[in-house]
């Protein structure tokens, strides 16, 4: 997972690029939670791009990092998430209150 | 084909099954479909079933003419209550963040589900899904 940070935006990026489940969420949670206690981020975006497969265990990946970002005060974003993905997060509802932005580049300009 | 229930096999197994169900040219989509079913019945029995030992996840895949049939079994601990777990939402292992929504997914991404189970004994998932159901109505 590559992760950018914005400081002065109070923006963090994590660029997920391997498939989604059970064993490899934990090591994305891990370091998801670390960079997100230390920098206290106004916004959080995950960017699917370059994951091609997710389980259920990217449901509470996201839910798991959605409460602690509130815990701070800030706001979590879905970006570039494939119809593939978009299918298992609506199983859980949780698209009703984590927005999803498409065609989302990260490579600030300007 | 049998694996320990190590959660770096997860991959491994929906993989495995994903190549052996394209012999019928499934789309992407029921492709995408049955490696996550795959992969939610797997993680169940790696984490439900030996929750503290390694056991053994067997996996069964069958081909029809225009249908594949996956069988997840395990001897492990078991399911007290079948209809309670199958329940969207359900969790017992909130603490390793699962969503509960294993079950929900095969239920929707799969044609049928079934789920047996005898406490103390083990847990067999049997799922199944036509394939080609777009191109068939084409056909015919």
């Amino acid at each position: 997972m590559n992760v950018k940070h914005f400081i002065e935006d109070k923006l963090l990026i994590f660029e997920v690029n391997e498939e989604i489940d059970h064993h490899t969420s934990e090591r994305i949670r891990k370091r998801a939670d670390y960079e997100i206690e230390r920098f206290m981020p106004k916004k959080v975006i995950f960017d699917f791009k370059k994951v091609n497969f997710m389980d259920s265990a990217g449901i509470g990946l996201i839910i798991g990092r959605y409460k602690l970002t509130n815990s701070f005060g800030g706001e979590l974003e879905l970006v570039n998430v494939s119809n593939k993905l978009r299918r298992v997060f609506e199983m859980s509802g949780i698209l009703k209150i984590i927005p999803i932005t498409q065609n989302f580049s990260n490579e600030k300009t300007g | 084909m049998e694996f320990a229930s190590k959660s770096a096999n997860e991959a491994f197994a929906r993989v495995s099954v994903a190549a052996f169900v394209s012999q019928l040219d499934p789309t992407i989509e029921e492709i995408a479909d049955i490696k996550t079913s795959v992969s939610e019945a797997v993680t169940n029995a790696i984490i439900h079933a030996y929750p503290n030992k390694d056991g053994v996840v067997k996996v069964r895949a069958l081909l029809y003419e225009d249908e594949i049939e996956v069988e997840v079994s395990d001897t492990g601990e078991g399911i007290e209550n079948i209809e309670e777990a199958r329940e969207p939402l359900y969790t017992t292992k909130g603490n390793l963040e699962r969503s509960g929504m294993g079950f929900t997914i095969m239920e929707n991404f799969m044609d049928e589900l079934k789920v047996e189970s005898i406490v103390g004994l083990g847990t067999k998932v049997t799922m199944s899904k036509k394939i080609n159901k777009a191109l068939q109505k084409n056909t015919y």
